[in-house]
């Protein structure tokens, strides 16, 4: 009876005897984002349920943060996109997301589609004035098709 | 050597607590505590005990002005200094009484938007933190997209905190509302403010919220949530079984862990004492201010 009891006690403590945190909700590689504006192919992968999928974060780390460009896999093709909205912990005053949300789009940072339906953080019109320079790419046009800022 | 004498200090600090507590709860946590309160009182009634200090019950009010019970982090130059700070900014701004499950507005100086003010309202799903540190989290559904903004208490960008609703809910924290029906935490960003008539207690909100089918953000049914009201229905026979063996039905009784959750009421008193009139001086003031606003008479018209 006793040899049956502390075998008891070991296997409970086998089974929680270790510590679980949650997740840290990061965006690296080959994880499945949301796209949230009106462009043809990502309305079309949304609808399907084949949501894209992320291969390359542009930048040192490898890890996603808000306003980061990233390369996504969408319905077989290469595009890149903008992080607009993160679903990990946020710094006070930045919204966090239920979902990391990503707008496309081109190489010269023009927007694929023409109308972003879910809010914006206000922090990313500091941040993508700061990326933008003269001769490269453009950001900016991202937020003026933004419909809300939060 | 040190740590032994430390550890029997711990232990007669402890047994004293327990010996003078008295059915008086001394946590922060507001809907339990308030429960365990009103049966302490009336076990008071009953024996003809003397009546609780009616100070105490500001640690409901202004939960962040008690530090954190953990040994490791006090200081109490520190506390002390932080108590100043945080009385100085509640002279600038109104700092209202809110809980978790109240409604807030909370608008704030922004240097990225164009307005350069920022408001958000959203249900209060989390307060945390002690000192200039407390925090509050807002959550609202924008659009179909869950927002949530976290928020430091003491914050010296904050222009204005206003409560839409005050109110409590079933819960101390509101993480579920994540995994609930969106219906649940939208609320719109033109809400007027609801006033309650003076002197009448914090409605508690009895709201049970519907959860989504799986999978979750954490395990909500290990929990003993009181505002789920249809978690069963996505429960399978193991997750019952594991919830029956996680269950931690000593820990009402564990004096020793609320302890260690709680500031001895002597430390209260203290800290209390320190604060208590010029909080009180401030709500009068505060309450004149707003009886102004609300009875403004109406101006003459010309003519």
């Amino acid at each position: 009876m006793f040899t049956s009891l502390l075998s008891k006690i070991s296997s409970r403590n086998l089974t929680c005897g270790f510590h679980t945190t949650s997740c840290l909700n990061e965006v690296r590689l080959l994880t499945r984002l949301r796209v949230v504006d009106n462009s043809e192919i990502g309305k079309r992968a949304m609808a399907e349920g084949k949501p894209p999928k992320v291969i390359c974060v542009y930048n040192k780390q490898r890890v996603g943060y808000i306003g980061d460009r990233v390369m996504v896999a969408i319905k077989g093709q290469k595009k890149k996109g903008i992080l607009v909205g993160l679903k990990q912990t946020q710094k006070v005053k930045v919204p966090k997301f239920d979902s990391n949300n990503v707008v496309l789009i081109d190489d010269n940072g023009t927007p694929l589609g023409t109308r972003i339906h879910v809010p914006i953080p206000t922090i990313l019109r500091t941040i993508l004035k700061e990326r933008t320079h003269s001769k490269g790419a453009d950001y900016t046009k991202l937020l003026s098709i933004a419909t809300k800022f939060v | 050597m040190s740590l032994a004498l430390r550890k029997t200090t711990d232990i007669v600090a402890a047994t004293k607590w327990i010996l003078r507590r008295g059915c008086l709860n001394l946590s922060t946590l507001p809907e339990k505590s308030e429960v365990l309160e009103q049966s302490g009182n009336e076990v008071k009634r009953r024996s003809g005990r003397k009546p609780v200090n009616p100070i105490l019950k500001c640690r409901h009010v202004y939960p962040e002005f008690l530090p954190d019970p953990n040994p490791k982090w006090r200081n109490s130059l520190r506390e002390k200094l932080e108590r100043m700070d945080m009385l100085k900014r509640r002279n600038q701004i109104e700092i209202p009484e809110f809980y978790v499950g109240s409604i807030l507005a909370v608008t704030i100086s922004d240097p990225h938007a164009q307005s350069k003010t920022n408001r958000f309202v959203g249900i209060c799903i989390e307060r945390k933190g002690s000192g200039l540190r407390a925090e509050f989290t807002l959550r609202n559904v924008v659009d179909h997209q869950g927002v949530e903004i976290r928020y430091d208490l003491y914050d010296p960008t904050i222009h204005q905190i206003q409560v839409l609703r005050l109110e409590k809910r079933l819960d101390d924290k509101l993480f579920y509302l994540r995994d609930a029906l969106p219906e649940y935490s939208t609320f719109p960003f033109d809400m007027d403010p609801e006033i309650l008539p003076e002197g009448t207690p914090v409605p508690i909100n009895p709201v049970q919220v519907k959860l989504k089918p799986r999978p979750w953000l954490e395990r909500w049914e290990r929990q003993e949530l009181k505002g789920i009201s249809n978690i069963e229905e996505h429960l399978k026979e193991k997750d019952r079984v594991r919830r029956e063996l996680r269950k931690k039905p000593w820990e009402k009784y564990d004096l020793m862990l609320q302890y260690r959750k709680t500031i001895p009421i002597e430390e209260q008193n203290d800290i209390w004492s320190e604060v208590y009139n010029q909080l009180h001086q401030l709500q009068v003031s505060q309450k004149k201010i707003s009886r102004k606003r609300t009875y403004s008479t109406p101006k003459t018209q010309l003519g």
